[in-house]
């Protein structure tokens, strides 16, 4: 918008703060030029301080909206909700443990699991008031409470998944959509990694163990999820999770860049998948 | 090595540590005025407690690139004159707003370092440069953020020897980026930042 001569005050009317800080967002200059002096000369500011005063305004409400539009977008809620759909899954796992163990103490039908903690709840909540005030059944309680979250979450990204990257979803599943997108960092920055760093998202422990010589590498990460390299006999997973990853790498590039959806991208996937699955064992 | 101006070593609980003067900004330890700058949480507070010649003397001109969260920008912005704060990442720069709202002289701009052309419309020139990204180039943006450095300015660099790469030896990482450096700066002191940092090297540079 302004020319490269320009400070970002150049087309800004002093009494309009909008202006201002997208003239902060927008603008650029090859090089930059004493701006407080310049300000002041042109009538922008009254003085080197009234000019630090608005030039703070500017760059303060530019960067607060450039975080809203960016964290607000579509894909960074989808991130955030997939992490705590698995921080939910982790909690009630190890709270549910905890149960299993105290409960164990005094109950001889004592299970494992969110399952058992969630039978204990539940009996908790059928039983009489010493029942229900007893701390391990309380504590069984949120565990279910957790847990229903964590289910809540579940649909949630199920929902949202296929509206942020309708080829990635239809391909590797909602779930795991989502959890590469959080893995990369974001839908851009999945389009952008190339399909051998697909293959590996969620193993780079080993892939750094083996970058630094002690430790084959890694045929898969998070992918593994997938029926495509589960479902592979373990010789030819490596080739499966290939396969996978260039064809996922694909989708999320077109859910990015034009976010059509695109139906053979799954059928020839699955062709693929099912010529590696169909080779003959030496 | 002198301490710039606004900075000093100061008692917190029987420990004397650098402190700077200005509204508490992480939950960092505080007494009075006075709050702890933590050289394992910043570069430029672990180049000050390694006795690194840094040449600040307070109430700079700076331009930080890097500034994430806004640790260390914040305790700049206590010391320094007119401080420019650029961070790329949406989520860090919340928190460096929020230090921001307490400091009338930090300018926090959500931009990408390695494209000064997006800032230098706001920037003025500067008499410092601190630099504290971690992306593979850091000395290209370094020699691209010249451009802001008065003819008797300064750099202040961390170079990250893990984001050139990942399995190379530090010191042969630190030399090429110091090599690389070398074309539009001329080092003065580089130093190990360890025990703060590992596999860090604090530089500072005068524009050539």
């Amino acid at each position: 918008m302004s020319d490269s001569e320009d400070g970002w005050f150049a087309d800004v009317p002093s009494d309009d703060p909008a202006a201002a800080a997208a003239a902060v967002r927008e603008g650029s200059a090859a090089a930059p030029a004493t701006w407080p002096e310049r300000a002041v000369a042109a009538g922008f500011a009254d003085d080197e301080a009234d000019y630090y005063d608005r030039l703070r305004e500017a760059t303060t409400t530019a960067a607060r909206t450039a975080v809203r539009e960016r964290e607000g977008a579509d894909d960074r809620q989808l991130v955030h909700a997939v992490r705590a759909m698995d921080d939910c899954l982790r909690v009630a796992n190890e709270l549910a443990e905890r149960v299993a163990e105290w409960a164990g103490s005094t109950r001889e039908t004592a299970g494992t699991g969110v399952d058992y903690a969630r039978e204990l709840a539940a009996e908790g909540d059928d039983g009489d008031d010493g029942d229900q005030r007893e701390p391990v059944v309380a504590l069984a309680r949120r565990v279910r409470d957790v847990d229903d979250e964590a289910d809540a979450l579940r649909r949630h990204v199920e929902r949202t998944a296929p509206e942020v990257a309708p080829n990635l979803a239809a391909m590797a599943g909602p779930v795991l959509a989502a959890r590469l997108i959080a893995l990369a960092g974001g839908l851009e920055a999945l389009a952008r990694k190339p399909a051998g760093t697909v293959q590996v998202l969620g193993a780079e422990e080993a892939l750094f163990a083996h970058l630094r010589g002690r430790a084959p590498s890694p045929k898969h990460g998070v992918i593994y999820a997938h029926e495509a390299v589960r479902g592979t006999r373990p010789d030819d997973r490596g080739s499966a999770a290939r396969a996978l990853a260039g064809k996922l790498a694909i989708a999320a590039r077109v859910d990015h860049y034009s976010g059509e959806r695109k139906p053979e991208l799954d059928a020839e996937l699955a062709d693929r998948i099912e010529r590696i699955q169909a080779r003959e064992t030496e | 090595m002198t301490l710039p101006e606004g900075v000093r070593r100061h008692d917190f609980d029987g420990e004397a540590a650098l402190a700077t003067r200005g509204p508490p900004a992480y939950g960092e330890p505080t007494d009075g005025e006075w709050r702890r700058w933590d050289p394992r949480r910043s570069k430029l507070g672990a180049m000050l407690e390694r006795g690194v010649e840094t040449g600040l003397e307070g109430g700079e001109t700076v331009l930080y690139l890097g500034a994430a969260a806004g640790t260390t920008v914040g305790h700049v912005a206590d010391f320094a004159g007119p401080t420019y704060a650029v961070e790329f990442a949406a989520r860090p720069t919340r928190d460096l707003l929020s230090a921001a709202d307490d400091r009338e002289n930090l300018f926090p701009l959500l931009k990408d370092a390695r494209k000064p052309e997006t800032y230098a419309h706001v920037v003025e020139p500067v008499d410092v440069v601190v630099q504290d990204v971690a992306t593979r180039g850091q000395a290209r943006v370094a020699l691209a953020n010249r451009r802001f450095l008065r003819d008797d300015g300064r750099l202040l660099l961390s170079v990250k020897a893990r984001s050139e790469d990942v399995t190379g030896d530090p010191e042969a990482v630190f030399d090429e980026a110091v090599g690389t450096l070398s074309e539009g700066y001329e080092i003065r002191e580089r130093r190990r930042l360890e025990p703060f940092h590992d596999d860090h090297l604090g530089v500072v540079a005068a524009p050539r």
